[in-house]
């Protein structure tokens, strides 16, 4: 088997004091969809922010390895340029820069180079259009006044638009209605169909999995990954609940 | 002393050759503001009888006015040796070796070229602006514009208009500063655009800074005729040097009927200087008046366009941001005089603070009893950048006609964690994904001023973010 992407090992997260995690062991190869589940509370967004390194959540044990480099105490901004990328469960408002001058922006930094205009804005229009997002919230000021699907969407297209190695969708399909999740699973499945990119998705639901096939399905349970299993376990969870791996 | 030593880098400076025989000019050892040193001044400027008088009443009341107490403390300001400050040809004098570092950097960031920055600082003459102006002046003459400097225009075919406007709407018994700034004043531009004549262009005043001694007591008179439109920027982001520290401008702004006038203004003086500026518009009925203004530098700043809306329907629009760095202290704001039935003013102020810098917005909105139907809405919003800074907001509000909507709303806040993050976590490093934050809360002041300033302020602010990290 090739060398996982990302290698979690033994992490633990403080917020604040507390610890929520506590010694989380994670690989995700190229190339692999895996689901992370587990009820209100768990852990699961913090085991996200973690990965991204937001300073609110403190590595207190531990190591995260991307792409065969230790982040374990890199800045976000590092970690954004070794290629991760996380989808965020409620996108900032931003006041006063346009989505796509803050995409254009990003790329700029990421890639170290100039981006060419006349092409970068006819492969945004394509991302928007694949999204079926008006292009008139390209020039919006980003996320500000956007629904919760326009939100969702917005995340999403940066995704395509900066097209990472890999990506944590924080319950992207969270309040979103029927269509908005097809269209955003279309989204993530156009990421994917990309060679050697991976995705851990935290999610509630399977909607936003249908389009996608899933290697692995993890249970996250009062900060510790209590099971492991393949897409089955999604439609067992769905059936009976987290009650069977609660103590 | 300290004046002194300004006198001694001037004696140093490249043009002292030039200048031998102006020594008498310096008035260096004379202490206070007297008759004699006004009358020379007056002189020099070949000023009309009327306003040789009127430097000498003014005089009179400066010296009978009291310093202002309710703002920030301007005590580091020497009232005794304060004809050091009035001491001709100040903002020429300076030696590029003496402009502090901090501004050159700031010049060198801002990508200014070099000739400009020498003019900017203070230093040697800038032939390209002078042409650049020289023909703007051209091509708005053809529309029947004057745009010309104050002084020469006291003696041409307009000396009378300037006798019926000079400092009427800001009379020297305003205040202290006003009074000095009658007594002393020196350059600055003169605007008359004619009925029914829309200009096109944006007027610049950037294009005359290095005018002998502008930029210390210049006097700014813009007259907007019936019907007509005009955008006029003062100033420019790149900090301008002065040896001497008092800044006390005046400008004046008369907006006859269905006109329009648009002022924008970015000040960014170097961080010595008390800026005691003051701005004035009268506009008459069905017109429109418009403020764009960023405060940058000085190290105090008293500055409160005024608008009074005399006509009935006019209007006026404030859109201001002020940027309080270390040991800055800005008191920024603005007054509007609703006298016309129907008239409207909407204020949109921004202010940050960061390193301890203090930002104040102060404000008086007095609708007259004749307003009947005037509606004014005031929006303050403040971002402070660390716990030391401050950011105070001092809202007045006068209404004495029983019809009329009057709204005030003030926010503060600061940069979120959760909005770094986000910026962050698509590859901007900490310093970009803060400066960037700052730059959008200000971006509703920059996509008002044309594209070059826009991109100077938010170079300016980039600047100003450097280092405000950790």
């Amino acid at each position: 088997m090739s060398q996982a992407l990302l290698q979690v090992r033994n992490l633990h997260v403080n917020v604040g004091d507390i610890e929520i995690l506590h010694g989380i062991d994670l690989d995700i190869h190229p190339g692999e969809v895996h689901v992370l589940m587990g009820p209100n509370g768990a852990g699961k967004s913090t085991l996200g922010h973690a990965i991204m390194g937001n300073p609110a959540y403190k590595i207190t044990k531990g190591s995260i390895v991307f792409n065969g480099a230790d982040i374990t105490d890199e800045s976000t901004d590092k970690r954004a340029k070794a290629g991760l990328f996380l989808s965020f469960q409620n996108p900032i408002e931003v006041p006063g820069i346009s989505l796509s001058n803050f995409i254009r922006n990003a790329q700029e930094e990421l890639s170290g180079e100039r981006v060419r205009l006349f092409r970068f804005r006819k492969q945004l229009e394509n991302n928007i259009d694949s999204l079926q997002m008006d292009k008139s919230y390209l020039d919006r000021d980003l996320n500000v006044g956007f629904s919760g699907g326009e939100k969702k969407k917005s995340e999403i297209l940066q995704l395509l638009t900066l097209n990472p190695l890999m990506a944590i969708l924080d319950e992207t399909d969270s309040g979103l209605d029927v269509d908005a999740v097809r269209t955003v699973s279309e989204g993530v499945q156009t990421y994917m169909k990309q060679q050697d990119r991976a995705l851990l998705i935290i999610t509630h639901s399977t909607r936003i999995l249908e389009a996608l096939k899933v290697n692995y399905t993890h249970v996250l349970v009062d900060g510790k990954l209590i099971t492991t299993g393949d897409a089955s376990l999604i439609d067992d969870i769905n059936e009976n609940g987290f009650e069977k791996y609660l103590n | 002393m300290k004046e002194k030593t300004q006198v001694e880098d001037i004696n140093r400076s490249l043009y002292d050759f030039k200048d031998i025989e102006d020594d008498a000019h310096f008035y260096k050892f004379q202490e206070g503001l007297t008759p004699d040193i006004v009358l020379q001044l007056s002189k020099e400027k070949n000023d009309p009888d009327w306003m040789r008088e009127f430097r000498l009443k003014s005089l009179e009341i400066y010296n009978r006015l009291e310093v202002p107490d309710w703002g920030p403390s301007i005590e580091g300001l020497n009232m005794d040796e304060i004809v050091t400050y009035v001491r001709p040809k100040t903002g020429m004098s300076a030696k590029w070796a003496d402009v502090p570092e901090d501004i050159k950097n700031t010049f060198e960031r801002l990508g200014i070229p070099q000739a400009e920055r020498e003019s900017l600082a203070g230093v040697g003459a800038q032939y390209d602006s002078e042409l650049v102006y020289h023909n703007v002046r051209e091509e708005v003459a053809a529309m029947g514009v004057v745009y010309t400097d104050l002084e020469s225009a006291l003696h041409g075919p307009y000396a009378e208009m300037i006798h019926e406007h000079f400092m009427k709407l800001v009379p020297p018994t305003d205040h202290k500063f006003a009074a000095l700034h009658g007594a002393v004043w020196s350059g600055g531009s003169f605007v008359y655009v004619p009925p029914k004549v829309t200009v096109e262009i944006p007027l610049q005043s950037y294009f005359r800074l290095n005018a002998p001694g502008a930029g210390q007591f210049e006097h700014t008179l813009i007259i907007v005729d019936d019907e007509a439109d005009l955008h006029f920027i003062e100033g420019c982001s790149a900090p301008k040097y002065n040896v001497a520290n008092l800044h006390a401008g005046c400008v004046e702004l008369f907006v006859g009927k269905k006109a329009r006038l648009r002022y924008s203004t970015i000040e960014n003086w170097s961080k010595n200087m008390y800026n005691l500026n003051t701005k004035r518009a009268l506009v008459g009925e069905g017109s429109k008046m418009e403020w764009v203004s960023g405060s940058f530098g000085s190290h105090v700043s008293y500055l409160y366009p005024m608008t009074i809306l005399q006509g009935d329907h006019s209007h006026m629009e404030y859109t201001g941001i002020t940027f309080a760095g270390a040991s800055q202290n800005l008191d920024t704001g603005m007054k509007v005089i609703h006298n016309g039935a129907d008239t409207s003013s909407v204020i949109n102020a921004k202010s940050i603070s960061k390193s301890g810098g203090i930002s104040t917005y102060r404000s008086s909105v007095v609708i007259g009893p004749k307003a009947f139907g005037a509606k004014s809405a005031a929006n303050c919003e403040s971002l402070m950048l660390d716990d030391e800074s401050r950011s105070d907001t001092i809202p007045a509000i006068d209404v004495r006609c029983a019809d009329a909507d009057v709204g005030h709303e003030a926010k503060i806040g600061r940069i979120s964690d959760d909005a770094v993050f986000y910026l962050m976590s698509r590859g901007l490093s900490e310093e970009n994904a803060r400066a960037l934050i700052v730059s959008g809360f200000a971006n509703n002041v920059s996509k008002e001023l044309p594209l070059e300033y826009a991109v100077e302020m938010n170079n300016l602010i980039r600047l100003e973010m450097v280092g405000s990290i950790g």
